[in-house]
C-alpha cells in the first residue's frame, strides 16, 4: 500500500516526517497480524491507524472499517480527539465514534444499525456488540482491528475475552486484519502469539526505543519507616521536585495510598500549587476534570495510581515518581516511559521506598532496570470461565453449531489446545449448570435444537447475561455523594465493606477531601463535607502485585553482598541490626525464626516468594501447625515472609516443610479457604453462575459473597469436581496461590535454620504492622475456650471438682 | 464425648457438644430449630437460590447424634421445617433418610411456631409433651417450671485472653433449658438480649457447643 497524496501531504504541511515504523505499518497493511513495540509517545496510535486512513481517502468504503479497542474508556475518548485533528485536516470523508459504557443508549442502538468508519471501544463494548443478533450485519464491512496497549489486556481475562471476540469477529469477516500495538515487554513473540489468528504467523516491528530512562531514589533529609505504604516522611522532598519540574505523574500502588498522600501533600502545599489526584474510584465527571485540566498544562502534578498507567496522550509531564516498590520491572518501566513524551530525550523518574525494606526493593529494581532486565511470569491456557462466557454470548446472538464455536474458539492463541472435552464440559455447564446444579431452571440456560443447533432455552435470558458480560473483577463499591440538599454532588466510589465499617459521624478521605458519614440511602453514602476531624481512611483495593521472583532474587543477592554501598545508611544499619541479632535471608537457606511476643508464640518464615505464595505458604503452615498440635491462631504475609502466631513454640519446622506433603495435601488443605472462595466467586461470576448485575435493586457484596460462599461448600462437598471447581483450583493454583513459586523456592533452598530468639527481630517487625492478617480457628479456639471457662467456672464457685 | 452433663429438677442429661440434649434414663435425644428446607423458602420467596444440600447436612448431622447415643426416643422441638410447604417439598431422598431414622424409635415433632398444624411425615405431632418432671415444648413460657423449649437460637460469647470467641450455646437454669439451633444455615441470638435475659435466672449458665461442650455463667 501507499499513502494516498493528501495525507503525506499533510504530513509535509506539518513539517513531520513519517516514522520509519508508521512506513513499515503501511507497506504490511496486507499481513493478518502485526505487532508493533513501540516507547510511548513514538507516534503508535498513528501508526496503527495510517493503514486505516489511507485505505478510507476515498470513501470508497461503506460501513465499519476499522475497530480499535483500547483497555480504558479514557483512552478511547482521548484517540478519537487525537484522531479527529488529521482526519479533518486532511479533509479525510471518515466517521469516527466511540462506544464504552458511557456512550447514550441511544446513540449505541444507532451504531449498530449504522456503524462509523471507526469505531473505537473497549473490550467489554465489543463483547456486547457481538452478543446482538445483528452483529454479522453490523461487522461485516470490517476490514481492521487495531488493540492498543495490548500488554495491558495481555495479563489477564480481559485480553482472552478479547481474543475470543477477535476469533468471532474474524468468523464474521474473514478479510480482517489485526495490529496490535504495545509498549516495551520482556517476550514480544508471546504477545504475539496472542494477537494472531491461529495458527497465522504475526510480524513483530520494533520501532527505536530511544534513550535509557534517567532513574534515581529519591533523596529526603528524614528516613523511611518501618512499615506501612504511605511514604508521608517523604512529602517535603516530593514537593520540592514538583517545584522544580513542569508537570509530575505522582504514582501509587492503590488507591488508599494516593489519597492519603494527596491529603498530606495539600497540607503541606504553602504555595498552593495546582496538584491533583486521579484513581479508579473517583467519580467520572471528577477523572475528567483532571485529565483536562492536564492537557491544558494547569497542573504541576498529579497524584495517581494505575488509572494513568495506560498512555493517555497528555500534557508536558517531565517527572514521574513512583511512590512505594514498584513491584515488578515491566511496570516500573512502562510507568517511567509516561514521562517525556518527546521521542528523543531521556524520561525522567524518581523512585521513593515507603519503608524501609521497599529500600532494598528500589534499590534493586534500579539494578535492573539498568541492566534492561524486563520480568514476567507466562500465562498458562485461556481460562474456562471466560470460555463459558463466550459461549453464553454466542448464544444471545442466535442459535450456534458447538462443532464450529468450537473451531472458532480454538483459532485464538490462548485456547488453541482447548481439548473438545473440555469445550463440551464448559457447554454442558452453560446448558445446565453442571451436575449438581441441574435442580435449578435458573442455571439451565441453552437447549439443542432437533438440527442440533444449541440456542437459549429462553430468549429473555439474554438481557440477563448482555447485563453480566466482562471479566473486570474490581471489589463491590458504592457511590459517595454529598447530601441531597447539599447538591448531591457524586465524589466516587468506596468499597462496600469500608462503608459498611462506619457509622454515623465517622469522617473519611475521598477525593482528597474529608467527608464525614452521614447515612447510606438506596446504596448510595451520603457524605457531608467535614474538615475538622482527622479522618479514617477509606479502604479502596489497591492491586496487589507480587513482587516478581526476579527482583526477589535480587533483594536476596544485595543480602549476600558485602557491599552495600548503594543503600541509604538508615537501611544498611537496619540489616546489619538484623545480622547481628539473628541473620539475614540468603537464597541456599530457608530462614525461620521463632519468637515469643505479647502471650503469642510467633515464627517468621522468610521465603521470599512473593505476596500470594507466602499467603498460601501461610495457609499450608498453620493447616499442618493444627494437625500437629500446635494450636495455631492466625499469620500475616508480605513479599518476602509470612508469620504465624498460636499458643505452642515450633521446635522442629523441617517436617513442616514435606514438599510432598505439601503437594499432596494441598488440594484438601486449600478447599476450605477464603483465598479459594474469592477465586471461586470470580470464576462463577465470569462464567454466569452468580448475576454480578440484576434487574432491580442491585445485589450488594454480602449478598453475593453468601451465596457465593455457600455455592462453593456445597460443591466441594457434594460435586467437587464440578467445572467451577476445576476452574477455581488450576486458577488459584497459579494466581492467588501461586504454588509453583513455593515449589521454586523449595528448590531452591538447601536446609532450612530455625533460630530462637527472645523477643521480634529487625527484619520481622514490619510484620505486626501489615495489613491483612488471617485469624485461624481450631484447637486454638478449644483450649482458649477451656481455659477461660474453667477460670470463669471457678471464679463463680461451680468448678467440678 | 465431650459432653456437659447436669441434673436438671431431678433428670440427669446431658448437653452434647453437636447442639443435641441426652436424657440417657428415657434413651431420649431431642433437638430443636432443623430448620429443614430453608433453601427452598428462601428460594421460593424471591432470595438467593440456595443449593437444597443444607437439609442433607442437617439430617446428616441428626443422624449421627441418633446413631452415636442409639436414642430409642427422638423429640424434635418445633421449628423443624422453615414452614408447612417446604416440609411438603422435603426432596424424596431426604424423606427416605428421615423414614429410615424414624424406624424402631418413638419420633415426636412438636409444633413450633414456623411449622404449626400436622405434618405429612411419619411420628407423633403435639404442641407439647411432658415426661416425668419435664415439659417439652416449642417457645419457653414465663412461669414454667421444668421446661426444655428451643425457638431462641441462643449463642454465647466468651472473652478468652487472646480472643472473643462465639458460639451457639444451650441455656441452662434451675427451672428451664433452652436449647441452641439445630439446623445448618441458622442464625443465632446473643445470650446478652434482652428477651433471654429476661427469661433466664441471675444464675443461668450456658453450655457453648462445639468440638467439645463447654459450661459457663450465662454471659449478660
Amino acid at each position: 500500500m501507499k499513502l494516498p497524496d493528501q495525507i503525506t501531504a499533510w504530513f509535509d504541511r506539518r513539517g513531520w516526517q513519517v516514522h520509519p515504523h508508521q512506513q513499515a505499518m503501511v507497506d504490511r497493511a496486507d499481513a493478518p497480524a502485526t505487532l508493533l513495540i513501540a516507547p510511548t509517545g513514538g507516534g503508535k496510535t498513528m501508526a496503527g491507524f495510517l493503514p486505516t486512513l489511507a485505505d478510507l481517502a476515498d470513501g470508497g468504503h461503506d460501513g465499519l472499517h476499522t475497530l480499535y479497542i483500547s483497555p480504558l474508556k479514557a483512552l478511547a475518548a482521548d484517540i478519537k480527539r487525537n484522531l479527529r485533528t488529521p482526519v479533518d485536516e486532511i479533509g479525510l470523508p471518515i466517521r469516527i465514534e466511540d462506544r464504552t459504557g458511557d456512550t447514550s443508549a441511544t446513540q449505541k442502538k444507532r451504531q449498530r444499525a449504522d456503524p462509523p468508519h471507526i469505531l473505537l471501544t473497549t473490550p467489554e463494548s465489543l463483547a456486547l456488540l457481538t452478543s446482538y443478533e445483528d452483529a454479522a450485519r453490523t461487522f461485516a464491512g470490517l476490514k481492521r482491528v487495531v488493540v492498543d496497549e495490548i500488554h495491558a489486556l495481555a495479563d489477564s481475562k480481559r485480553g482472552d475475552q478479547l481474543m475470543l471476540a477477535l476469533a468471532r469477529l474474524q468468523t464474521l469477516a474473514p478479510g480482517l486484519h489485526r495490529v496490535g500495538l504495545s509498549a516495551t515487554v520482556e517476550d514480544p513473540a508471546a504477545i504475539a502469539r496472542l494477537l494472531a489468528r491461529h495458527p497465522d504467523p504475526c510480524d513483530i516491528l520494533m520501532a527505536d526505543p530511544g534513550p535509557d530512562p534517567d532513574i534515581a531514589m529519591l533523596e529526603t533529609a528524614e528516613r523511611p519507616p518501618w512499615a506501612g505504604g504511605g511514604a508521608a516522611y517523604a512529602i517535603p522532598a516530593v514537593l520540592e521536585q514538583v517545584k522544580q519540574h513542569k508537570t509530575t505523574l505522582i504514582f501509587h500502588n492503590t488507591r488508599a495510598q494516593a489519597e492519603i498522600f494527596f491529603h498530606n501533600l495539600w497540607l503541606a502545599n504553602e504555595e498552593s500549587l495546582p496538584i491533583g489526584i486521579h484513581h479508579g474510584s473517583l467519580d467520572r465527571v471528577q477523572r475528567e476534570r483532571v485529565e483536562q485540566a492536564m492537557v491544558r498544562g494547569d497542573l504541576r502534578a498529579i497524584v495517581c495510581t494505575g488509572s494513568l498507567d495506560l498512555g493517555l496522550d497528555w500534557g508536558d509531564v517531565d517527572l514521574v515518581i513512583q511512590i512505594g516498590a514498584p513491584k515488578n520491572v515491566k511496570r516500573l518501566v512502562q510507568r517511567i516511559g509516561r514521562a517525556n513524551h518527546r521521542y528523543n530525550a531521556p524520561s525522567k523518574a524518581l523512585l521513593v521506598p515507603a519503608n524501609r525494606f521497599e529500600v532494598v526493593e528500589c534499590v534493586a529494581a534500579l539494578e535492573a532496570v539498568k541492566a534492561h532486565d524486563l520480568d514476567g511470569d507466562p500465562r498458562g491456557p485461556g481460562p474456562l470461565d471466560v470460555l463459558c462466557q463466550q459461549i453464553l454470548i454466542a448464544a444471545c446472538s442466535g442459535p450456534f453449531d458447538a462443532d464450529a464455536l468450537y473451531r472458532e474458539v480454538k483459532t485464538a492463541g490462548a485456547y488453541a489446545d482447548l481439548t473438545r472435552a473440555a469445550f463440551d464440559d464448559c457447554l454442558d455447564f452453560c446448558a445446565t449448570g453442571g451436575y449438581a446444579l441441574r435442580a435449578y431452571d435458573q442455571w439451565q440456560r441453552l437447549k439443542q435444537q432437533p438440527d442440533g443447533l444449541w440456542q437459549l432455552r429462553d430468549p429473555r435470558s439474554a438481557q440477563r447475561i448482555r447485563m453480566n458480560i466482562g471479566t473486570i473483577q474490581d471489589s463491590d463499591t458504592l457511590k459517595v455523594r454529598l447530601q441531597r440538599n447539599r447538591g448531591g454532588k457524586p465524589l466516587g466510589e468506596i468499597e462496600e465493606y469500608f462503608a459498611a465499617s462506619l457509622s454515623p459521624g465517622d469522617t473519611f478521605l475521598i477525593g482528597g477531601r474529608i467527608v464525614r458519614y452521614e447515612g447510606l440511602r438506596e446504596m448510595v453514602v451520603e457524605v457531608s463535607r467535614n474538615a475538622s476531624r482527622k479522618p479514617k481512611i477509606a479502604v479502596f483495593s489497591g492491586t496487589k502485585f507480587a513482587t516478581s521472583t526476579q527482583l526477589s532474587n535480587r533483594i536476596l543477592d544485595m543480602f549476600a553482598h558485602n557491599d552495600w554501598s548503594g543503600l541509604p545508611a538508615h537501611t544498611r544499619d537496619w540489616l546489619a541490626l538484623q545480622r547481628d541479632v539473628s541473620r539475614l535471608p540468603d537464597r541456599d537457606r530457608l530462614l525461620i525464626e521463632s519468637f515469643p511476643h505479647d502471650g503469642r508464640e510467633h515464627i517468621c518464615i522468610y521465603g521470599f516468594a512473593g505476596r500470594n505464595a507466602q499467603q498460601t505458604l501461610g495457609l499450608l503452615l498453620t493447616k499442618r501447625l493444627e494437625e500437629t498440635g500446635h494450636a495455631p491462631m492466625g499469620f500475616v504475609s508480605t513479599d518476602y515472609a509470612t508469620l504465624i502466631w498460636g499458643l505452642d513454640a515450633v521446635i522442629d519446622p523441617a517436617p513442616l516443610f514435606d514438599i510432598d506433603a505439601l503437594r499432596d495435601g494441598l488440594d484438601r488443605w486449600l478447599a476450605g479457604n477464603a483465598v479459594m472462595k474469592r477465586t471461586f466467586r470470580g470464576a462463577a461470576t465470569i462464567a454466569g453462575l452468580i448475576d454480578r448485575n440484576v434487574m432491580g435493586p442491585r445485589k450488594t457484596g454480602r449478598q453475593m459473597t453468601m451465596s457465593s460462599d455457600i455455592l462453593y461448600d456445597t460443591l466441594l462437598k457434594y460435586d467437587p469436581d464440578h467445572l467451577m471447581m476445576r476452574i477455581t483450583r488450576t486458577e488459584a493454583l497459579r494466581g492467588l496461590v501461586d504454588f509453583g513459586r513455593i515449589e521454586a523456592m523449595l528448590a531452591r533452598i538447601r536446609g532450612i535454620d530455625l533460630i530462637r530468639l527472645d523477643r521480634v527481630t529487625p527484619l520481622a517487625a514490619p510484620l505486626f504492622l501489615e495489613q491483612g492478617r488471617v485469624p485461624v480457628s481450631g484447637s486454638a479456639d478449644e483450649r482458649l475456650l477451656a481455659e477461660e471457662t474453667a477460670a470463669l467456672m471457678d471464679a463463680a464457685g461451680l468448678a467440678d471438682s | 464425648m465431650n459432653a456437659h452433663a447436669f441434673t436438671f429438677c431431678g433428670a440427669r442429661l446431658s448437653a452434647l457438644p453437636s447442639g443435641a440434649l441426652w436424657w440417657a434414663d428415657q434413651g431420649l435425644i431431642c433437638v430443636s430449630d432443623l430448620h429443614l428446607c430453608k433453601s427452598e423458602r428462601h428460594a421460593r420467596r424471591g432470595g438467593a437460590q440456595l443449593p437444597p444440600y443444607e437439609t442433607r447436612d442437617t439430617l446428616q448431622r441428626l443422624s449421627d447424634a441418633v446413631e452415636a447415643t442409639n436414642a430409642r426416643q427422638v423429640i424434635c422441638l418445633g421449628d423443624s421445617f422453615d414452614d408447612l410447604a417446604a416440609a411438603r417439598a422435603l426432596p424424596e431422598t431426604e424423606r427416605l433418610f428421615l423414614t429410615r431414622l424414624q424406624a424402631g424409635r418413638r419420633w415426636i415433632w412438636i409444633e413450633g411456631n414456623h411449622d404449626p398444624g400436622p405434618l405429612d411425615l411419619g411420628g407423633e405431632h403435639l404442641s407439647e409433651l411432658t415426661i416425668g418432671p419435664l415439659t417439652y415444648r416449642h417457645i419457653a413460657q414465663p412461669d414454667a417450671k421444668g421446661e426444655i423449649s428451643g425457638h431462641y437460637h441462643p449463642k454465647a460469647q466468651v472473652r478468652t485472653r487472646l480472643r472473643t470467641i462465639s458460639r451457639p450455646a444451650f441455656l441452662v437454669d434451675c427451672d428451664r433449658v433452652i436449647l441452641p439451633a439445630f439446623g445448618t444455615f441458622t442464625g443465632g441470638l446473643r445470650s446478652t438480649s434482652p428477651e433471654l435475659a429476661r427469661l433466664m435466672h441471675p444464675d443461668a449458665l450456658a453450655i457453648l457447643t462445639g468440638p467439645s461442650a463447654h459450661p459457663i455463667r450465662m454471659p449478660r
